[in-house]
């Protein structure tokens, strides 16, 4: 029961049922569609950057508690951050995620994301955890086209 | 038959056989996950395996070892005689009028794809329709949406109503002049739902046309005889029914496999070869390209002979009653919504529960020890029927118990704690 409460935490529950950053963006400068097709979990990124930095960025979409809870939590941690410092958090979170063992090192802090290290006792939801930060990487890189996690 | 009116009459069906005897046969649910007891309920994805049939993949590969229908020595011997026999198993299993109409084929997706290339693909043209329902798995749409756009040939879906059941009326009426092949499902994955096989078939014949049943999700829970049903394809997988993986059966009636061109070139579809011409092997080997899965078709032997001890009447009344239980155990928990609520069913609850995703419910009873499986299950076009993304389902099998339905109960309830 402890890994699950690890994987259910307060925060994550509380993001879940009050997810932030959930509106459509008119005048988004970027936007892409994230999609699992194996468990049917959606998300939509918008972001609007000046001068390289990320001004605002929110999300929709639905799916599984820990897929909402870290586009959530990514909402707010993008904001004035670097489209640069923003690959480099996707790589970090990605590896605290599948315990790659990097977590706590220099660079750009985790912060809040540090929540859902709990998902790396969790291999088969790492795509749950990862769908909306895929889905950012797309909208940096202004690629239109959907992306899956499959 | 109408197994659901059968299995009220037997309150008692759990003496049919008995269970812990049955349970102790596989290996795989003795143990713990998550430090609980398995309870393992996604049958409808792959069945566990009984001793008997990991001994038979076994044997053969410890002393049979050899490819068949060539050598002259005493493993090639036995080796064929083994695979033959479980050609035998399977015709009697499902009543085939001869062993040459039980081909031997990778598993339930193939069949449909051989039929799709070899029946199809010659037969049909431009304009030409094939009847499919709103229920059907993946697996039975694709290869027909290929045949289409390599024929012209279009799909009619059949609708299905609330309940996730056939809608025969809409169906009678899809039913044209134009209709070149019915493919349905026998049993539906992702609902439960259990067709009308036979009034399906009896239409369509009325007017000429053939059917295909995609029975993967009916061999392992109910008596399936191919005759009385009178289907001319009917397509299933070994995994399904306590057998191994990568093997599965396409019954065909004669006169169709007959007239039909090898789906594969190679191996024992040749009679002989020159750079001129080819002759190609009888049914079933007309389709049998290459070195079969020889292992597999033993295995499966012995699945048919491990079903056919304990009797599939018996296999469908049991299951029947644990799903009945199960149904009204899960029926009184707050925000619990049956999708696929059929009069007849075989044993798969598929459901959602109010705010919850269904991959949190998997994950949660993971913990649990329970072993449930989440998602759209193949069937997206049933999920958009419904309006979910995705279902959580909870399916059964002969050796379930309705302790491990209360233990599944009672994971629910664990759901809502700690997501309510």
């Amino acid at each position: 029961m402890n890994e699950l409460r690890d994987l259910y935490q307060e925060v994550i529950l509380d993001h879940r049922k009050k997810p932030r950053n959930f509106r459509p963006m008119e005048n988004a400068d970027f936007q892409a569609d994230g999609h699992n097709p194996l468990c049917g979990d959606r998300v939509t990124i918008f972001l609007k950057v000046h001068d390289g930095v990320i001004e605002d960025v929110s999300f929709q979409g639905e799916g599984c508690a820990i897929s909402m809870a870290s586009a959530s939590l990514m909402t707010e941690v993008l904001k004035g951050k670097t489209s640069q410092e923003a690959e480099e958090l996707f790589g970090r979170f990605h590896d605290l995620v599948t315990d790659n063992g990097t977590q706590g090192g220099e660079g750009v802090s985790l912060g809040k994301l540090e929540v859902l290290a709990g998902v790396r006792e969790f291999p088969m939801r790492v795509k749950c955890a990862t769908l909306a930060w895929h889905t950012l990487h797309a909208a940096l890189e202004h690629k239109n086209q959907a992306v899956t996690t499959e | 038959m109408t197994i659901g009116n059968i299995a009220a009459k037997v309150p008692m069906a759990g003496r049919l056989f008995d269970i812990e005897r049955v349970r102790a046969d596989f290996p795989t649910l003795q143990q713990q996950v998550h430090g609980r007891p398995l309870v393992y309920l996604d049958n409808a994805a792959t069945a566990q395996k009984p001793r008997p049939v990991i001994e038979a993949i076994d044997h053969y590969y410890q002393w049979d070892n050899a490819n068949i229908h060539r050598a002259v020595h005493q493993l090639s011997e036995r080796a064929t005689q083994a695979y033959e026999a479980a050609r035998d198993k399977v015709q009697r299993f499902i009543n085939a009028a001869q062993r040459e109409e039980v081909v031997f084929v990778r598993g339930t997706t193939e069949a449909i794809n051989l039929v799709a290339q070899s029946f199809g693909r010659n037969r049909l043209q431009a304009g030409d329709e094939i009847l499919l329902s709103h229920m059907e798995h993946h697996s039975n749409i694709v290869p027909w949406q290929l045949l289409c756009e390599q024929t012209g040939a279009v799909l009619k879906v059949v609708p299905i109503n609330d309940a996730g059941e056939l809608r025969l009326d809409e169906y009678e009426k899809l039913l044209s002049p134009r209709t070149r092949l019915v493919a349905m499902v026998h049993a539906s994955n992702a609902l439960g739902t259990i067709n009308p096989a036979r009034e399906i078939i009896k239409l369509a014949h009325a007017q000429g046309v053939p059917v295909l049943l995609d029975g993967a999700q009916a061999v392992p829970h109910m008596p399936v005889d191919v005759q009385e049903l009178d289907c001319d394809f009917y397509a299933f997988s070994a995994h399904k029914m306590v057998g191994p993986t990568g093997i599965g059966v396409l019954y065909g009636k004669g006169q169709w496999l007959e007239a039909m061109p090898p789906y594969q070139g190679g191996g024992d579809m040749i009679l002989s070869v020159s750079f001129d011409k080819t002759l190609y092997n009888d049914p079933p080997y007309k389709f049998e390209a290459g070195t079969p899965h020889i292992a597999g078709a033993i295995g499966l032997g012995a699945a048919v002979d491990y079903l056919e001890a304990l009797g599939m009447e018996n296999v469908a009344l049991y299951e029947q009653e644990l799903s009945a239980y199960a149904t009204e155990v899960l029926a009184q928990i707050p925000g619990l919504r049956f999708i696929g609520t059929a009069q007849e069913k075989v044993g798969v609850l598929s459901f959602t529960l109010e705010g919850v995703h269904p991959h949190d419910v998997g994950t949660i009873l993971d913990h649990e020890g329970i072993a449930i499986r989440t998602g759209h299950h193949c069937a997206q076009p049933v999920m958009d029927r419904f309006g979910v993304p995705a279902t959580a389902r909870a399916s059964f099998a002969l050796y379930n118990t309705k302790a491990e339905v209360d233990a599944l109960a009672a994971g629910i309830k664990r759901v809502g704690e700690l997501l309510g």
